[in-house]
């Protein structure tokens, strides 16, 4: 392998660890104040793609503004399951809200199906980040260096609000303690809904970036990134979010580099997610960056 | 409020039993109660990675059954089962068609994979299926019951290796979906054939595979562009396709890519764009070349019936088209709804004028073609190449 290869296979493994990175925030950080993997999660990223592609093709919006609408239809659209699978389900198990979830998923991938049939939709170019760049041998797309950016830049805003505002604090209350933080008077409700918004706003995010990347829109695009998202979440330690962004990273890179060291194994690209799944629920359950959480008895 | 919640919802489960009992009663109540009508079967992939492909046939096989709504006197029904690209939704929907709404043949499934899996249903049964444009050889062997409108895999194979050759291409490197019949298959011809024409084992300088669902090929074509083919040979489903190609060119490959004929799909070149320019695909059926009278009549009256939807038409609707043709000639000939007698029937079929040409079935029960189309992208069109034939 040349220097050159090498080169082009980390910018190819940075570019999809960031995309991961992105998504994988929604699931952590849902998980962290309901204790629920949001399984709707990657299907709402996958309608936010959708609105991308209705905003600029049917309406022949400019990019920037679709991007915004999208992001607030995606946070709408995370509320609105929110409130209408989950929050009726909050004193019930655990369970239930779980395969409640699951429901939500299917609902999701079902609708667009039926609504825009499963012939894959091309996603519009957004001229600035689909441009492609080179450096010698080693050929980027615009897209490819700005998810990082993106990504690092969304994970500091994340930690800001979690560390330093009043509704960070409020939600690192309740990620803590659900029911003492409502004795003191927090309101529940508001924390919850704050935290879909605050996923869906990146799923939407990494919708946009993904589909700029790969332009194929069809109504079952979520399920694996959603699946590999959810792994790079337990990776960095479910329920953290600095956690999340390394497991993506880290899941990502692996991805690539098995592809360009082991070349015979391509076929098992994704089999190497499940198996580093199985080796972190082995050997450090609560994941790389996780706390250890004693149950309240 | 709970209570009342409860209740409501029960009440809706409730009569949701009774709706769907009612639903039944009917179906059943008519299969039985009138025999004016012929229900043929049709088993296509509506939604899932080969959705788009399977619609266009269906479109293909409901155009037919327009023109031609009758046979012995009866109305042809078609049942639809979608069988979702997958290979376990495969078998049940067969199952459906054959137990509950008790077809007499079936038609189809875009896809080989999905086939391949309902084949031994289908034998088990006795009820003659026709696949329309599933090419991998497997649909059809040790298989009396299917039989299959289009060519098949081997020669597809060997035609894409022959153009590559003759387009000067001394090395190759194929990307293929592990677990996809249609892709491999196609892909492991193309490597045999291409080998031969060459006579270097060394000129497939590459082999690798991806996921189904799979959408970063980023890892794979850097490898590739590393060893720097003269071509790139990437059977696969006009889902994943586009997303080849597209990747192939923002990486800066600049060599002839290549595909089967799944890629004979809007879908590429709509989310392919610009890179779709140039790419190569074989396929079953060219309107600008009609072949038979049939044909002629089949490409005004589709393009009407299209009115625009498509810009040209898609080779599989041709198939559907033929091959419901195929089923209702035999049904005819045998005079009877029996499986057996249906399937000896469509067997004895000989030099049936189709819109893909003539077809008379071979031991195997493939039509016997040696016709390709090669077809390439220019100015976001479809545009033909050559007609090739191979002996």
């Amino acid at each position: 392998m040349t220097f050159e290869v090498f080169m082009q296979q980390l910018a190819n493994g940075i570019s999809i660890g960031s995309l991961y990175a992105l998504l994988a925030i929604g699931y952590t950080m849902v998980y962290g104040i309901l204790r629920l993997i949001n399984f709707a999660h990657g299907d709402i990223f996958m309608m936010s793609a959708y609105f991308m592609v209705f905003g600029m093709v049917t309406f022949g919006l400019p990019w920037y503004v679709s991007a915004a609408i999208v992001i607030v239809a995606a946070v709408a659209l995370g509320v609105l399951i929110e409130k209408a699978a989950y929050k009726s389900l909050r004193d019930a198990p655990r369970m239930s809200i779980m395969i409640s979830a699951i429901g939500v998923s299917f609902l999701l991938e079902n609708l667009a199906t039926y609504l825009f049939t499963g012939v894959p939709k091309g996603f519009p170019d957004i001229d600035i980040l689909t441009r492609a760049i080179s450096f010698g041998n080693v050929s980027l797309s615009v897209a490819t260096l700005v998810t990082p950016v993106v990504t690092i830049i969304l994970l500091f805003v994340v930690l800001f609000i979690t560390n330093k505002t009043k509704i960070g604090m409020a939600m690192r209350a309740v990620s803590k303690d659900f029911e003492t933080a409502r004795l003191m008077g927090i309101n529940i409700n508001r924390v919850i809904s704050t935290t879909f918004v605050i996923g869906s706003a990146l799923a939407a995010v990494g919708a946009i970036l993904w589909g700029s990347k790969y332009p194929s829109v069809i109504p079952l695009m979520g399920v694996m990134p959603g699946l590999k998202c959810f792994i790079a979440a337990v990776l960095g330690g479910i329920g953290n979010t600095t956690g999340a962004v390394l497991g993506g990273f880290i899941l990502g890179m692996s991805e690539i580099m098995l592809v360009s060291f082991l070349p015979s194994l391509t076929g098992y690209r994704d089999a190497i997610a499940f198996i580093i799944l199985i080796i972190v629920l082995i050997v450090k359950p609560t994941g790389l960056l996780g706390e250890k959480v004693t149950d309240k008895v | 409020m709970k209570r009342l919640l409860s209740l409501f919802l029960c009440l809706i489960m409730v009569i949701s039993l009774f709706t769907g009992c009612t639903k039944k009663e009917e179906t059943s109540g008519d299969a039985a109660g009138s025999s004016d009508v012929i229900k043929i079967g049709v088993f296509e992939p509506l939604t899932g990675e080969n959705g788009g492909g399977g619609l266009q046939e269906l479109d293909g096989i409901k155009y037919a059954n327009k023109m031609y709504p009758e046979v012995l006197g009866k109305k042809i029904e078609l049942v639809i089962v979608d069988n979702k690209s997958d290979k376990g939704e495969a078998t049940t929907a067969v199952t459906r068609l054959i137990e509950k709404d008790k077809v007499v043949a079936i038609i189809g499934s875009y896809g080989s994979g999905v086939s391949i899996a309902a084949g031994d249903i289908i034998k088990n049964a006795k009820i003659p299926a026709m696949g329309a444009s599933c090419t991998n050889p497997m649909v059809t062997q040790g298989n009396e019951f299917y039989f299959r409108a289009c060519f098949l895999d081997p020669f597809q194979g060997r035609v894409m290796a022959n153009y590559a050759l003759q387009q000067g291409a001394k090395t190759a490197a194929v990307i293929m979906q592990n677990g996809d019949d249609y892709s491999v298959g196609l892909g492991n011809f193309f490597i045999d054939a291409f080998k031969e024409l060459t006579g270097d084992e060394k000129s497939i300088v590459d082999v690798s595979e991806f996921q189904v669902n799979d959408t970063d090929f980023n890892a794979i074509l850097t490898n590739i562009k590393a060893k720097n083919p003269d071509v790139i040979f990437a059977p696969s489903s006009a889902t994943t396709a586009p997303l080849i190609i597209k990747q192939a060119r923002a990486l800066g490959i600049e060599c002839p890519i290549m595909g089967g004929d799944t890629w004979e799909n809007p879908a590429v070149i709509d989310v392919a764009g610009d890179d779709a320019e140039g790419i190569v695909l074989s396929t079953f059926f060219d309107e600008n070349d009609p072949a038979t009278e049939e044909a002629k009549t089949f490409v005004t009256g589709y393009k009407a019936e299209l009115a625009g939807k498509e810009p040209i038409i898609p080779a599989v609707a041709a198939l559907g088209y033929d091959a419901y043709l195929l089923v209702r000639n035999a049904i005819e000939r045998a005079g009877s709804t029996d499986g057996v007698a249906i399937r000896n029937a469509i067997a004895a079929t000989k030099d049936f004028e189709g819109v893909t040409g003539v077809i008379n079935f071979t031991e195997e029960g493939d039509a016997d073609k040696n016709i390709a189309v090669i077809k390439t992208v220019k100015d976001g069109q479809f545009v033909y190449i050559d007609t090739v034939e191979v002996k």
